[in-house]
């Protein structure tokens, strides 16, 4: 038994890869497929480790490519699954992926993303938000994306993903960085709301006393990968409208505003922090999901405030989002490591900075 | 049914498969699929299967196995269906699962999976249709492509030298500790349908009593990409093919492993 099941609402130290297991066994997640990749060892580990007493099923696969399609089968039979792996692993599940959202099957995939391109490096970075939230891969389609940035919410945003992935048929990531996979500290194991589950009348389960189902992706006959292709359009149009999460961070009467997700925002909110006692009015808007992206939020909060800073531990790729939402586009700066953590000194002096403040 | 008292059709001996949809093949003139695909239906039937099988259709012209099929059927990324039974069947156990992929699919795209799958001993069976080319696609080399065969991408024949050799399948997956059955058959010949049905029959048995991954590999036609009329392209099978591509069992465990 996880200690998670004995004791509900009970405050666990632990690292956050292990509440991300921890948040998808308490939603009921009993099948975990993977294959390692540094630095998010801990998650088919844990998952090795406790799935069988569970009555779950643990596999170590030959390829990330063999991982997804495990998952495809085990979502197409109506249960709870998921993955995790890092940037070059993802790349490889991008195939499953796109065949997962053609086929409509729900699924969680954790990226405990590392520096890239190609092999990279294991640095924490996020430099995979392109390949997240613009699709990734073939045929253009969204994946759902919630990017956490402290334990707690490794451990609340994915229940949150497997609800979102079943509510509306397909894969939700997990975009989170090997700081806030490694980091410990104490939250809050809360008790997962059943209530949340949903029905599967589409789960291949053996014909029995019913009409035989398909679980597909190729559309041949006339207009059908049209008709299709509207319907997914029309579900990524709702997730936009009803699934937009973000926090507001000491926005009263900001007048800098930083822009930054995951660990690049768990680190500005100490610089922000800093700059309040200096007497610079800053404060954050986090976006909690970057698909959907907090569209209206950016665009009236930029509105109200000076300057739109957006950090990323990136060379930039959020930013253009937020460009996209902001039409005074001289009114946004940008603060990028490819390849670490932003510390909290350089936040505030690029804060300082922008409030015509010297240090 | 005949009237009573007269002697001889009183009892059917020759039906549709309760598991094979009442269509329309689409298939070119020739193609074994129709009858690779009765053969499936007719062992589905022979144990009771239908209403707790799970197919796995890949690409090609094997996608279609849905429409013909009459059960539940998810269909795979090129390759990847020994990965998605997997997955099917480590959630469903109790499920009959298999998968149903030609030479392009499983020969090539598909090797790491098939080959793993195969090596953990995946309790499920797969149906193997080699045509030695890849027929959806325009009649491009295979895997199992003939040496001298020319193909739309071996205009010139395919020369080992530069091209490889054609991949035995059957041979080369016995060799696995987790292969419980492999065999390959061919249908050009009634007698050759009723060995067909024989190792499909093994192939379904062998996972019913839980003794890991079996698979059935067809000799089959394509007379279309082939340049070949129908009979021309059975004779090539019962010729050329044959003879490269022996057909027999060339594994049969009888204990599983892991009982």
């Amino acid at each position: 038994m996880s200690a998670l099941a004995a004791s509900p609402s009970k405050r666990i130290l632990t690292k956050g890869n292990e509440a991300i297991c921890l948040g998808a066994v308490a939603a009921g997640c009993r099948h975990y497929y993977g294959y390692p990749i540094t630095p998010q060892n801990d998650i088919p580990e844990y998952m090795a480790a406790h799935l069988p007493a569970l009555g779950g099923t643990f596999l170590q696969a030959e390829s990330e490519i063999a991982t997804i399609n495990f998952i495809l089968g085990t979502s197409a039979s109506g249960k709870r699954v998921m993955t995790s792996s890092s940037g070059p692993g993802i790349s490889l599940m991008q195939e499953g992926l796109s065949y997962m959202a053609g086929s409509e099957l729900p699924a969680v995939i954790v990226n405990i993303s590392r520096s890239g391109p190609g092999l990279g490096g294991i640095a924490p970075s996020q430099g995979d938000y392109f390949q997240a939230v613009k699709g990734g891969g073939h045929g253009g389609y969204r994946l759902i994306v919630l990017a956490p940035h402290s334990v707690q919410e490794m451990y609340t945003l994915t229940m949150l993903a497997f609800d979102l992935a079943d509510k509306y048929r397909t894969p939700a990531m997990i975009l989170g960085d090997a700081i806030v996979g490694q980091m410990k500290e104490p939250f809050v194991a809360s008790a997962y709301d059943t209530a949340s589950m949903v029905e599967k009348p589409w789960a291949l389960t053996g014909c029995a006393g019913r009409e035989r189902r398909n679980v597909k992706s190729l559309h041949l006959k006339d207009n059908a990968i049209e008709i299709h292709n509207w319907k997914l359009y029309g579900k990524y149009e709702r997730i936009r409208k009803e699934e937009v999460r973000a926090e507001s961070y000491m926005l009263d009467g900001a007048t800098i505003a930083i822009v930054a997700f995951g660990t690049a925002a768990r680190v500005s909110k100490t610089a922000i922090q800093w700059a309040r006692k200096e007497g610079i009015a800053a404060g954050m808007l986090r976006p909690i999901t970057l698909f959907p992206f907090p569209e209206r939020e950016v665009f009236e909060l930029a509105k109200k405030v000076d300057v739109l800073l957006v950090i990323e531990m990136n060379t930039g790729q959020m930013v253009e989002d937020v460009r996209q939402c902001t039409p005074q586009h001289d009114r946004i700066a940008f603060l990028g490591k490819p390849c670490a953590m932003p510390t909290p000194e350089e936040i505030l002096e690029r804060i300082r900075l922008l409030a015509g403040r010297k240090g | 049914m005949s009237a009573p008292g007269k002697v001889g059709f009183s009892k059917p001996v020759y039906t549709r498969p309760r598991s094979l949809v009442d269509v329309k093949s689409h298939f070119c003139p020739g193609c074994h699929h129709g009858t690779i695909h009765k053969i499936v239906a007719e062992c589905i039937d022979r144990y009771g299967l239908r209403e707790k099988t799970i197919g796995v259709a890949c690409v090609g012209c094997a996608v279609f196995l849905y429409d013909y099929i009459d059960v539940d059927v998810v269909e795979s990324p090129h390759g990847r269906a020994p990965a998605v039974a997997t997955g099917v069947k480590r959630a469903q156990p109790d499920k009959f699962v298999f998968t149903y992929q030609g030479d392009g699919d499983l020969a090539a795209i598909g090797t790491s999976e098939i080959i793993h799958a195969a090596n953990r001993g995946e309790n499920l069976s797969v149906i193997f249709v080699n045509n030695t080319t890849y027929g959806m696609t325009g009649g491009q080399m295979a895997p199992t492509t003939m040496l001298g065969q020319k193909t739309s991408t071996t205009p010139y024949g395919r020369d080992f030298r530069g091209d490889g050799y054609p991949i035995k399948m059957a041979e080369l997956l016995s060799g696995l500790e987790g292969t419980s059955y492999s065999a390959r058959v061919a249908v050009s010949t009634p007698a050759q349908i009723r060995k067909a049905k024989e190792a499909v029959r093994k192939a379904f048995e062998m996972q019913i009593a839980g003794m890991g991954f079996s698979i059935v590999e067809f000799l089959s036609t394509c007379p279309t990409n082939w340049g070949m009329k129908p009979l021309e392209a059975q004779k090539r099978v019962l010729g050329e093919m044959s003879e490269y591509f022996p057909l027999g069992v060339f594994k049969e465990r009888k204990q599983a492993d892991f009982a």
